[in-house]
């Protein structure tokens, strides 16, 4: 039946991540922004919640929770709009750990699981994204052959979050026409990690361009055996949760320059009361709701299993619209000053910006 | 639990009434554009007769908004032919008594068919509705009404059709402004009320779009929705103008329900003939490898679902008792503005096919603008929508 309301047990969860978003993360992001560097301690602080370890089976050391796409894209929106940097970085592990979870073979999940399900947080990414304006992840550069027992990978990536740090990252690389992923262990041959980069946005993150030059990794490394996985459900699992995100960071955004309009005294009254930019803050709130109720609906066929590449798509792209829309008018509202550092706006505009680039960078 | 799945009842509601656009309005959808003013009987005959089986049940619920979007996707002019309380009935259900329900709607399904209005509008008032300048004057056992209403949908049918009804708007003291204006119930045919002229209109050439005059127009004094009283003293008290609002809540995510169905139509019209060209849209690839048309369909599909969604969660809300006045406006302002943008897109993409009285596609161009502009324009939802975001008063943001 059609409702909108989300179960008490998701509404805990959505509360305690609030509560994190608006007492950890907010006292802090603007120093990680100009540091480029999130304090490890608020990480873990992250990691002992268990939102990406309470999803993993008994079987593989964890407590076993429900793993739902729904639940995961308002946590997501949550901690995105606490700070996008920091949830990207909270969420990372994910990108390795889901994969493996939904569609590993048996050895992979027992092998790879059971280090997520500790006290302390466990770098681990994934390699999606190719430096090339005309990138595609249904057809990427990055190729794998298949030589004797081992996998052959040859490619480049970009936007690899933590890959300095991680223990195993998930590279995905073209074959026969497709798309897989292969697991990649710290420490394997051929893997060129270079410096950190440097982006608009999302600074407080590192992330990483890869080179993968005749990496060789043993055919059991790839995701799901012979089987092979669904990147296209993965694609959609990792659409929803970036939408999500875009929610938060533009809800942040929206609630920040409705605050100040109404603190904010021009001609004698607040800035607020013009239409002009009442009605700004007026379509800001309409599409930030529009684009989490398209979010939940993507979220909600992929817990079903079924197709949801149209959703997922409608509602990322939306969203990457949108969450430009926003922020760029709150940076407006606040005139001179939102293009200030000492205000928020201008950090969560170059944030907002990137979501059309970011494909594959988390996922729920 | 977050859903979107509709129950075995909806999905049959959608199939039924999706029947009756394809058989019944889509092959007279022509006609009645280009005869306005002629008198769709068979439409009329054969959706009352579904009405008062249940299966056209057109209330305030996702159920008959479901149901909406599908006979507007037939036909939205001809969807507001179809008999039934309408927007008058809305306005009984907001603030009428038990009493006043079961005597203005209580036989309402039996018999001929019937119709409910809403008049509010007036020549010197539009969205201003706090100033309009009908009057109701008591005397006695009466109420007699004085004033013009331009605007009112179902505004023939309803004034003359026996059995029918039209909710008048009218201060009842002029000098309390918003807390003097109150609703009353005109039966049809009262003696008094009278339709001073049929509008001619850009779309829903169907709908009949009635100036009525009320001249010393007398009804019964129990036929007033909401309290007699005119409470001056308390400052921000305003309930009469409060009910109106109330109804609004009610009736604008039912609007944006037909503004999706029309919105609808021409995208399927474009999907359809695409794909008969063999284009296919390809969802999931990155925006730099997609055509401009593909970028424009999926715009239009993206803001088709967006309204979709926001009115689901609107009528939601309302279905749990839960204040919508927010998500209503959000929801209308959304959906009035999104159709009004993809049909006018769609004749654009299909040229001269768009362009064309041949096909429906230009019809629903004009049809879908007026979804932007009755039951509250879409800057007045703006500003409703503005308000509850600011958390500001009308007179903190005008």
């Amino acid at each position: 039946m059609i409702s909108f309301s989300p179960t008490e047990e998701q509404q805990m969860i959505v509360s305690m991540a609030k509560q994190f978003a608006n007492d950890e993360m907010r006292k802090i992001y603007r120093q990680c922004d100009e540091d480029g560097a999130i304090p490890a301690g608020i990480i873990d602080t992250a990691w002992k919640m268990g939102l990406t370890s309470s999803v993993i089976p008994e079987a593989y050391g964890g407590p076993g929770g429900e793993r739902s796409v729904v639940t995961g894209s308002l946590i997501a929106e949550e901690l995105a709009w606490g700070d996008l940097s920091m949830a990207m970085h909270v969420l990372c592990p994910a990108l390795f750990a889901y994969p493996i979870l939904e569609m590993g073979t048996d050895t992979q999940r027992q092998k790879h699981l059971p280090v997520f399900c500790g006290e302390e947080y466990k770098a681990a990414t994934a390699a999606l994204i190719e430096p090339r304006f005309s990138f595609d992840p249904y057809s990427l550069s990055t190729n794998s052959r298949l030589d004797g027992s081992d996998y052959v990978l040859n490619g480049e990536k970009c936007y690899v979050p933590l890959a300095a740090d991680a223990d195993a990252l998930l590279v995905y690389a073209a074959e026969d026409g497709g798309s897989q992923a292969f697991i990649v262990e710290k420490g394997t041959k051929g893997v060129e990690v270079s410096e950190r980069e440097r982006n608009m946005g999302i600074k407080a993150l590192a992330t990483y361009e890869i080179a993968l030059k005749d990496c060789r990794i043993p055919k059991e490394n790839r995701l799901g055996g012979e089987m092979g996985s669904d990147f296209c459900r993965i694609m959609n699992c990792s659409r929803a949760a970036l939408s999500a995100m875009a929610v938060g960071v533009a809800r942040a955004a929206m609630e920040y320059s409705r605050d100040y309009a109404k603190e904010r005294v021009a001609f004698g009254e607040p800035v607020g009361s013009r239409q002009a930019v009442a009605f700004m803050l007026a379509e800001m709130a309409i599409e930030i709701d529009a684009t989490r109720l398209m979010t939940w609906e993507a979220a909600w066929k992929l817990d079903r299993k079924d197709d949801a590449t149209k959703e997922a798509a409608l509602a990322k792209a939306y969203a990457d619209d949108m969450v430009l829309m926003v922020t760029d008018r709150a940076v407006q509202i606040l005139g001179g000053h939102g293009y200030v550092r000492e205000h928020p706006v201008e950090l969560w505009l170059r944030n907002g910006r990137g979501f059309s680039a970011f494909d594959g960078m988390a996922i729920v | 639990m977050i859903d979107f799945e509709p129950t075995q009842e909806q999905r049959e509601a959608v199939d039924i009434a999706h029947k009756f656009a394809e058989e019944l309005f889509r092959p007279v959808s022509r006609h009645y554009d280009e005869h306005e003013h002629e008198n769709p009987g068979e439409v009329i005959d054969k959706t009352w007769g579904e009405r008062n089986k249940g299966t056209l049940a057109l209330g305030l619920d996702v159920t008959a908004c479901l149901r909406i979007e599908e006979l507007c996707w037939g036909d939205a002019g001809l969807f507001l032919c179809v008999p039934g309380p309408g927007l008058g009935g809305a306005a009984v259900f907001a603030s009428g008594t038990k009493e006043q329900l079961s005597r203005f709607l209580g036989d309402f399904n039996e018999g001929d068919p019937k119709w409910g209005a809403m008049a509010m509008t007036e020549p010197g008032c539009g969205s201003d509705t706090s100033a309009i300048t009908a009057t109701a004057t008591r005397d006695g056992d009466e109420w007699v009404l004085n004033g013009e209403k331009i605007f009112v949908t179902w505004g023939k049918r309803a004034a003359e059709s026996p059995g029918g009804l039209v909710v008048v708007w009218a201060t009842i003291d002029k000098s309390a402004g918003r807390a003097g204006m109150k609703s009353f119930v005109v039966p049809a045919g009262t003696p008094g009320m009278r339709v001073e002229k049929l509008e001619k209109k850009l779309g829903i050439r169907a709908s009949d779009t009635a100036t009525l005059i009320f001249d010393n127009c007398r009804i019964p004094f129990d036929n007033i929705l909401g309290s007699p009283e005119v409470k001056k003293a308390v400052k921000g008290e305003t309930k009469g103008f409060k009910g109106a609002m109330a109804t609004f809540d009610a009736t604008r995510p039912v609007v944006a329900a037909m503004a999706i169905g029309v919105g609808r139509a021409a995208l399927d019209f474009v999907k359809e003939t695409l794909q008969k060209q063999g284009i296919e849209i390809r969802y999931g690839v990155p925006r730099q490898k997609l055509t401009a048309l593909e970028c424009d369909i999926m715009e239009m599909e993206a803001n088709y679902k967006a309204a979709k969604l926001l009115t689901l969660r609107a009528l939601w809300m309302m279905s749990q008792l839960q204040p919508n006045n927010l998500e209503a406006s959000m929801a209308k302002a959304k959906a009035g503005l999104a159709v009004t943008k993809i049909t006018q897109k769609a004749v654009g993409i299909m040229g001269p096919l768009g362009y064309s009285r041949k096909h429906l596609l230009e019809k629903w161009m004009r049809d879908a603008k007026i979804n932007d502009i009755f039951e509250g324009t879409g800057q007045i939802n703006m500003l409703i929508v503005a308000r509850r975001v600011l958390d500001y008063s009308r007179d903190q943001l005008k």
